[in-house]
């Protein structure tokens, strides 16, 4: 829907991918788009990421504005030559003569029993890269804004779509062309006693354990982080200043995941304000395993619960 | 069993090495005083050359990739070129770019370690220096898509070594290319060595133009030491692609009379017999003897380019090492087109512990990566 209204409104923007022509993308987000554009503005690319990159960054060097699509985040490596190499230093290399405003949307994480090499969270691989924003959208209409303003962005974003979330809710978006902010975190609920921030799917998770949590008289602000990277850091910083206590969640692997980095910034800016240790509860450092123990990695909700009882015990 | 599909690969060569016409002479090469401007910017290039390789001896420049040997291939395309169509070098084609617009000090700046001369004044279009070995053929595929896309009658050209060709993203780009009929034109500068690996080493195939084959795409070898050669090949390629014929692979035989950049030394894994019979065949002999026999060139204006490529490479080089260190907000300013809050906060943490410029010059040497 964000496609269309853009393609719509811009005539340089561009949807490029496997099979998001005719077929509409394997989870159906460009479906309609290739009827109504025509083929040269809804192009099936070949089946290689790193072709898919690579033109991207040719495009969008040339007046274009690319909306590329990768099947699954597992088949992104290719492409991060293009992107750590090219997409995300063209504007600083050229001094600006050159810029690549391209989107790279991608299916993120696990959760719907697919094959091997399809559920990975690996966001984290992607936040460290300068010159990249990383977002996350959580719900229908944030997908929709965020994606608005992910086009209309002049540089390049990464659009993780968890997949989880492509059929678990359904929602009434206005097709209105109202952009969400980039660059800002979204307070889903407001609370007192702890801060849990999270993106992507796990806001499921995590908004069930504040519904739970608040059952057992604990008041829990839950925020969705929105944009990995940059970080809005103020709107974090606010709420623990408020509640004293911070529970990171996550999909991806925990080691140098971004949590860590939510987790610095709060022992750098807001020691002070904490009443106890911070806690982490992520995906286990491991291989993201097949579909019969997925949610068995993907942390639960009584894994949150548990995490917040111990910021409260002392 | 039945043959399904044969093909075959044509070479082309106007000028031997003797300077002696092997075959019809070109229309752009009717009018002498064009073959005397691609003589004058070809030796200009080679002393442009010498001078950089001289400056990082010196420690007044960074590593730099000399281009000795190479004047025919990239004068050659520079002007089957049109200024409209977009230029994606590797990173050794300083005669296309000098063509083109960019200029020697801007060159200079950026190999002497400062990002905004790839801000240059030559075409704006133009993509920057490509180090990642193969990547910016797919660039060049892309802006090709751009024009395809938005109908405008203009061609991209990336360059691409021998070495190159063995990575993947070479393959990805002529079968984007082909499978779309993109007006792209790929110009391989097999100049025999990718660093210290002769092409024997890194492929089995007879030519590098029939690796076009298997991308559905025509190729064709030309000897890129003849400059008349390449511009007739390259101009033919460029207005096919133009005119929705589809892209081109060419294939342009030289050789690298020098190391692979200031921090290799070739002695090292090639003999000086070879390089000595390279001598033999190099571009700037075969068209100045051309030119002698046409009656277009003698002793006296040969001394006088020479002097004035001199002056004009001396005005570069001495604008070049007057230019300030560039400020510490350089690293931001473009990363994005506005700084993210954490970075503004970065940027007065490095303008606060900014080095001070070099006593010296700028562009320091020591560097020891290739």
């Amino acid at each position: 829907m964000a496609h269309g209204w853009e393609m719509q409104r811009d005539d340089s923007v561009v949807v490029i991918g496997q099979d998001v022509g005719a077929n509409g993308g394997v989870f159906r987000a460009t479906a309609g788009l290739q009827a109504r554009f025509g083929s040269d503005r809804v192009q099936d690319t070949p089946l290689a990421e790193a072709t898919i990159a690579g033109m991207a960054v040719g495009m969008s060097t040339h007046g274009l504005k690319p909306v590329a699509e990768i099947q699954f985040m597992g088949f992104i490596y290719p492409a991060l030559d293009q992107i750590v190499n090219h997409m995300t230093r063209m504007r600083n290399r050229t001094r600006g003569r050159l810029t690549c405003p391209v989107v790279v949307r991608m299916p993120h994480g696990g959760g719907i029993h697919a094959p091997e090499h399809h559920s990975e969270s690996t966001e984290t691989l992607l936040c460290h890269i300068p010159g990249l924003r990383v977002v996350c959208p959580s719900s229908p209409a944030r997908a929709y804004g965020l994606l608005l303003a992910a086009i209309r962005d002049p540089d390049p974003v990464i659009f993780l779509e968890p997949v989880r979330l492509y059929r678990a809710m359904r929602q009434e978006v206005a097709d209105d062309g109202q952009a969400l902010p980039l660059d800002r975190c979204f307070t889903l609920r407001e609370g007192n006693d702890v801060t849990l921030v999270t993106w992507g799917a796990m806001t499921l998770e995590t908004l069930r354990a504040a519904a739970e949590l608040d059952a057992h008289g604990i008041s829990a602000e839950v925020i969705d982080l929105a944009t990995l990277s940059p970080i809005d850091s103020e709107t974090i910083l606010a709420s623990v200043s408020k509640t004293g206590r911070l529970v990171i969640v996550h999909e991806a692997a925990r080691n140098v995941g971004v949590g860590a980095e939510i987790a610095a910034i709060v022992a750098e800016h807001g020691l002070y304000d904490l009443h106890a240790p911070i806690q982490r509860v992520a995906g286990f450092d491991t291989i993201m395993p097949l579909f019969r123990l997925e949610h068995d990695y993907i942390p639960s909700v009584q894994r949150i619960v548990d995490a917040v009882q111990l910021t409260l015990a002392d | 069993m039945t043959t399904v599909a044969e093909f075959k690969i044509d070479y082309h060569q106007v000028l031997d090495p003797e300077g002696k016409l092997v075959a019809r002479l070109p229309s752009f090469a009717e009018d002498v005083n064009e073959v005397v401007k691609m003589y004058e910017a070809m030796t200009r290039v080679r002393v442009f050359d010498t001078k950089a390789v001289n400056l990082q001896r010196t420690g007044q420049l960074g590593t730099y990739p000399p281009s000795l040997g190479h004047e025919a291939t990239h004068i050659g395309v520079g002007a089957a070129m049109q200024p409209e169509d977009v230029l994606a070098p590797v990173y050794r084609e300083f005669g296309t770019q000098l063509w083109r617009g960019v200029t020697m000090t801007e060159i200079l700046k950026y190999w002497g370690g400062d990002e905004s001369g790839n801000d240059f004044s030559g075409p704006r279009h133009d993509f920057a220096w490509c180090v990642p070995i193969a990547t910016q053929t797919l660039h060049a595929a892309g802006a090709a898509m751009a024009f395809k896309v938005k109908r405008e009658p203009r061609c991209a050209l990336a360059y691409i070594g021998d070495g190159g060709t063995s990575e993947g993203a070479f393959y990805e780009a002529l079968n984007l290319a082909g499978a779309r009929k993109l007006p792209v034109v790929f110009v391989v500068v097999n100049n025999g060595w990718a660093i210290s690996v002769p092409l024997k080493e890194q492929t089995a195939t007879q030519t590098l133009a029939q690796k076009s084959i298997a991308a559905g795409i025509p190729g064709i070898q030309v000897d890129g030491n003849d400059v008349f050669a390449v511009r007739d090949v390259v101009s033919r390629a460029l207005e096919t692609a133009r005119t929705g014929g589809g892209p081109c692979l060419i294939e342009a035989l030289t050789y690298r009379l020098s190391d692979h950049t200031t921090a290799d030394d070739a002695s090292r894994y090639r003999s000086d017999d070879e390089v000595r019979t390279a001598w033999t065949t190099e571009p700037l002999l075969r068209t100045r003897k051309y030119l002698v026999n046409a009656g277009a060139w003698d002793d006296a204006k040969e001394a006088a380019l020479l002097h004035d490529a001199a002056a004009l490479v001396e005005a570069a080089v001495t604008e070049y090492l007057h230019l300030a260190k560039p400020s510490t907000d350089t690293m931001f300013d473009h990363l994005f087109a506005a700084l993210p809050t954490h970075l503004q906060a970065q940027r007065a943490t490095a303008r606060a512990y900014a080095t001070k410029p070099a006593p010296s010059k700028p562009g320091a040497s020591k560097h020891s990566g290739s």
